[in-house]
C-alpha cells in the first residue's frame, strides 16, 4: 500500500473519508442482520471484483518518440504477434493517406507510396521490394493497415529517411535523435545525521514524470519523454539513506526507481531539468530539546534548514532510517503548483508563482531568526491537500503556515481552519478531517498575533474562519494566509517590498507567541500523532 | 428570328438570378445554422405555485467582502425540499444578475436540494456553478456561506449542509473552498458571523 494512502484514522470502515457514512453503514448492518448468507453473498461479490479487476491485463501501448511529436499508440495481438496500425504512427509525423483496392492497401506519406498485401509479407516502398517479419493484415471494415511492431524499425527508417532506433521489449521507438539523458548523485552536504543526503537527478531536457511513493521505493514513470538509460540500468550511491536507483523499460514508458528505507519526497526545478530527491519530513520522535526552548540561534548560513546541534534522536540510534530525523518549528506550504495554478490573477501572474515567492521569503526570514523551516513546495510541483497534510504532520511543526494569493479586495487574510461536521477522536488516532480541533486556541493566538504585526506594518489585515484543507488535517498550529493587493493593483502582489512586508510581520508574529507555540508543540495531547500513526 | 444579342442578355439574367437563387439559399442556411446554438436549451423551470413568502437570504459582497441578510419576497410552494429549491434559485437569481455584487458563471444552476434526515441538506448545483466560479478563499468561502446560511436561516431542521456538484463529491469549489466535508451550520454560522 502506497504510504500515502494512509490516515490518521478511518472513522468508519465503509468509507475511505468517513462521508456519506450514514447510509452506507445502515446498508451494511442491515446486511449482517440478514444472517450468513447475506454475508456470504457480499464477500463472493467482492472476491469476484477483485479477482477481475485484478486479473485485467493491461493494455499493450507502443510509445513514438520524434522532433515533432511524442505520442503513444494501441498494440493490437494478431495471430499470435503484436501489431500496430500504419496509419496511427504516420498521422502525427505528416501527411498520410491510405486507400483500399481489393486486397492491396496503398498509403501514400508525404511524397512517398507504399503498398502492402493483405496476408503477405512482402511490401514495397517507394519502389523498392523487402519483407516484413510477420504478415501484413489489412482490417477491411476500417481499411486501417496492420504491421507487426517488428516491423517498424525498416519500415519507418524507408518512410522517414531517418535514423531510427528501436526498443522493441519495452516497444519504444526513437526517431532521429531526440534521447534524453540524465545523470544521478548523491550529495552530502552538512553533517552526518543531521542534513539528510539528496539525490539531484539532471536531465538534458525538461521531464515530467509521474511520480508515486510506496514503502521502500518512489518510483518516477516517464511515458512522454525519451530517456534512455545510463551506462548501467542500476545506479548504487554510497549513501544508506538513498542507496540505489534502477532504470527499466517497459510497455512503452520508462522508469527510475529510487529505492530508499525511508519515505521520500521528489521536487522539481530548473525549469523541469533537475529533480531533487529528499527524505521527506520522519514523524520518528521528538528531539530532546524543542526550538521553542532553545535560545534563537542565528544562523549564518541563510538556506540552513536543520538546526545546528540537534543530536541525533535518541532511540534512532544506528538506525540509518531515522539517523536525520529532525523536527520543524515552522512548516511553510506555498499553496498550489504544478498541473494546478490557483487563481489566474492576471494573464501572466498565477496564483501558484505568487505563494513560492512568498514562501521562499517567509523561509529565509524564519530561518534568519533560527526557527527550522521546512517549504513543503520549492518548485512548480504538484502537491495533493492529502500530501501537504501528511508532510506537515510529519514534520511535527509548532506552526504550520499555508499561503494563498488572490484579487479580490485589499490587503491580508488570515484563515484558522472551520472544522467540518462530525469526526471523532478514537484513543490515540485523530479523526483526520477534524485532526485541527485540539489546536485551534492555538491557531487563533497566533493568527491574533500576526493580525497585531501586521497592523503595525500598516498592512489591511482581516481574520476569519475558512473552509480551507489542509487547515482541518493538521495537528499543529494552523493559518492560512491570503495576500490580496495593497492598492488594488495586481501587480504589487509580485512585488519583492511587499513580500518582505509579509515575511517580517508572519515571523514577528511567530515570534511574539513562540511559547505557546512551543508549549503546544511539547504537549504531547492531543496534538501529538503516535509513531507509525501519520501516514 | 430573335436577335443573337437579346439571347445573350435573356441567358445573362437567367445565369444571373440562378447565381442569386443559390446565394440567397446558402446565406438563409448558415443564418440558421449560427442561430441554433444560441438558443437556450436549458429546461424551464414550471412556475411556482405557492403564496408569496418572505425570507432571509444571505447576499455575498465581494467588494467589501461581507455577508449580508437581505429581506426578499418570493413565492414558495408547500414542500420543505422544493421550498429549498426555490430559495436557492431566488439567491442564485440574484448572482446571475450582470450588476450582481458577487458574479456567478454563467449558466450557474442549483440542479436539486435533498433534505434528508436527519438534519442533513444536500445541494446539488450543476458543473457550470463550479466550473465557471472565480478562484479565491475569500470569494470562494462567501458563495459557500451565503449558500449554507440562506438554507438553514430559512428551513427549519437542517444542521448539516453537503454540497455536491453534478452530483458528485469535489475536493473544491474552485481551488480554495473544502467540497469533500459536511458543513456543520453551527459552525458557518460563526463564520458567518465574522463576515457580517
Amino acid at each position: 500500500m502506497p504510504w500515502s494512502s494512509f490516515r490518521l484514522r478511518k472513522n468508519i470502515a465503509v468509507s475511505s473519508r468517513g462521508r456519506w457514512e450514514e447510509n452506507c453503514g445502515a446498508w451494511l448492518c442491515r446486511t449482517a442482520e440478514g444472517g450468513p448468507r447475506g454475508v456470504r453473498l457480499m464477500a463472493t461479490i467482492l472476491l469476484l471484483s477483485a479477482a477481475l479487476l485484478s486479473g485485467a491485463p493491461e493494455a499493450k501501448r507502443l510509445s513514438v518518440y520524434s522532433p515533432s511529436a511524442n505520442y503513444s499508440v494501441e498494440v493490437t495481438v494478431r495471430n499470435g504477434g503484436d501489431y500496430v496500425e500504419l496509419l496511427e504512427i504516420l498521422r502525427p509525423l505528416g501527411a498520410v493517406t491510405a486507400r483500399v483496392d481489393g486486397r492491396v492497401w496503398k498509403v501514400r506519406y508525404n511524397n512517398l507510396d507504399g503498398e502492402f498485401i493483405d496476408g503477405q509479407t512482402r511490401v514495397r516502398v517507394q519502389g523498392q521490394n523487402f519483407d516484413l517479419p510477420g504478415s501484413f493484415l489489412l482490417n477491411h471494415d476500417n481499411g486501417r493497415g496492420l504491421v507487426p511492431l517488428g516491423s517498424l524499425p525498416n519500415l519507418m527508417q524507408r518512410f522517414l529517411g531517418a535514423p531510427v532506433n528501436f526498443h522493441e521489449s519495452s516497444r519504444r521507438l526513437f526517431i532521429g535523435n531526440v534521447a534524453v539523458h540524465f545523470t544521478a548523485q548523491v550529495n552530502k552536504t552538512g553533517p552526518p545525521g543531521i542534513t539528510p543526503p539528496t539525490l539531484v537527478m539532471n536531465f538534458s531536457s525538461p521531464v515530467n514524470p509521474m511520480i508515486a511513493t510506496e514503502p521502500g521505493k518512489l518510483r518516477m514513470v516517464f511515458t512522454h519523454e525519451p530517456l534512455v538509460p545510463p551506462g548501467s540500468q542500476s545506479l548504487t550511491f554510497d549513501s544508506p539513506t538513498i542507496p540505489s536507483a534502477t532504470f527499466q523499460e517497459d510497455n512503452g514508458a520508462a522508469e527510475i526507481a529510487v529505492a530508499g528505507p525511508v519515505p521520500l519526497f521528489a521536487s522539481f526545478s530548473n525549469d523541469g531539468r533537475t529533480i531533487t530527491i529528499t527524505p521527506a519530513p520522519q514523524a520518528v520522535v521528538r528531539p530532546a530539546q524543542s526550538p521553542a526552548q532553545a535560545p534563537p540561534v542565528p544562523s549564518a548560513n541563510p538556506v540552513l534548514s536543520v538546526q545546528p546541534g540537534t543530536p541525533p534522536p535518541a532511540g534512532a540510534a544506528g538506525n540509518s532510517t531515522a539517523s536525520f530525523s529532525t523536527q520543524y518549528f515552522a512548516v511553510v506550504d506555498a499553496s498550489h503548483g504544478g498541473e494546478e495554478r490557483g487563481a489566474a490573477l492576471s494573464d501572466q501572474l498565477a496564483e501558484k508563482d505568487v505563494t513560492l515567492a512568498v514562501a521562499r521569503s517567509l523561509r529565509q526570514e524564519l530561518q534568519a531568526r533560527g526557527f527550522t523551516t521546512l517549504l513543503l513546495r520549492d518548485g512548480d510541483v504538484t502537491l495533493t491537500l492529502d500530501q501537504r497534510a501528511s508532510l506537515a504532520n510529519g514534520a511535527h511543526p509548532a506552526i504550520y503556515i499555508c499561503l494563498h494569493a488572490g484579487s479580490q479586495g485589499s490587503g491580508v487574510r488570515l484563515y484558522t481552519a472551520l472544522l467540518p461536521a462530525g469526526g471523532q477522536n478514537r484513543g490515540p488516532f485523530l479523526d483526520w478531517d477534524t485532526a485541527q480541533s485540539g489546536f485551534r486556541a492555538v491557531s487563533q493566538s497566533a493568527e491574533s498575533s500576526l493580525a497585531t504585526e501586521f497592523g503595525k506594518r500598516k498592512v489591511p489585515v482581516r481574520s476569519l474562519a475558512a473552509p480551507l484543507r489542509p487547515l482541518n488535517n493538521v495537528a499543529a498550529a494552523a493559518v492560512a494566509i491570503e495576500m490580496a493587493p495593497l492598492a488594488g493593483n495586481i501587480s504589487d502582489l509580485n512585488s519583492p517590498a511587499y513580500r518582505q512586508v509579509v515575511a517580517e510581520s508572519v515571523v514577528a508574529g511567530i515570534e511574539a507567541v513562540r511559547d505557546k507555540l512551543g508549549a503546544a508543540l511539547e504537549s504531547p495531547s492531543p496534538g501529538a500523532i503516535p509513531p507509525g500513526a501519520a501516514r | 428570328m430573335i436577335p443573337r444579342h437579346l439571347t445573350i442578355g435573356v441567358a445573362v439574367m437567367l445565369a444571373v438570378a440562378l447565381g442569386m437563387s443559390v446565394y440567397v439559399w446558402r446565406m438563409r442556411g448558415r443564418v440558421q445554422q449560427t442561430e441554433t446554438p444560441a438558443a437556450y436549451t436549458h429546461p424551464v423551470a414550471a412556475p411556482v405555485q405557492g403564496p408569496t413568502e418572505q425570507v432571509t437570504l444571505y447576499v455575498a459582497y465581494d467588494d467589501p467582502g461581507l455577508l449580508r441578510a437581505q429581506g426578499a419576497s418570493i413565492p414558495l410552494p408547500a414542500g420543505r425540499q422544493e421550498r429549498a429549491q426555490e430559495l436557492l434559485r431566488a439567491l442564485l437569481g440574484l448572482y446571475l444578475d450582470k450588476s450582481s455584487s458577487h458574479l456567478l458563471g454563467a449558466g450557474a444552476e442549483v440542479r436539486d436540494v435533498y433534505l434528508v434526515d436527519p438534519g442533513l441538506a444536500v445541494i446539488d448545483v450543476n458543473d457550470a456553478f463550479a466550473d465557471g466560479h472565480r478562484s479565491g478563499v475569500l470569494v470562494e468561502e462567501l458563495t459557500v456561506a451565503s449558500l449554507v446560511q440562506t438554507l438553514s436561516a430559512n428551513i427549519s431542521g437542517i444542521s448539516r449542509v453537503k454540497i455536491l456538484v453534478a452530483g458528485k463529491e469535489r475536493e473544491t469549489l474552485a481551488g480554495h473552498a473544502d467540497l469533500s466535508c459536511t458543513y456543520d451550520v453551527s459552525a458557518v454560522g460563526q463564520m458567518v458571523g465574522e463576515l457580517q
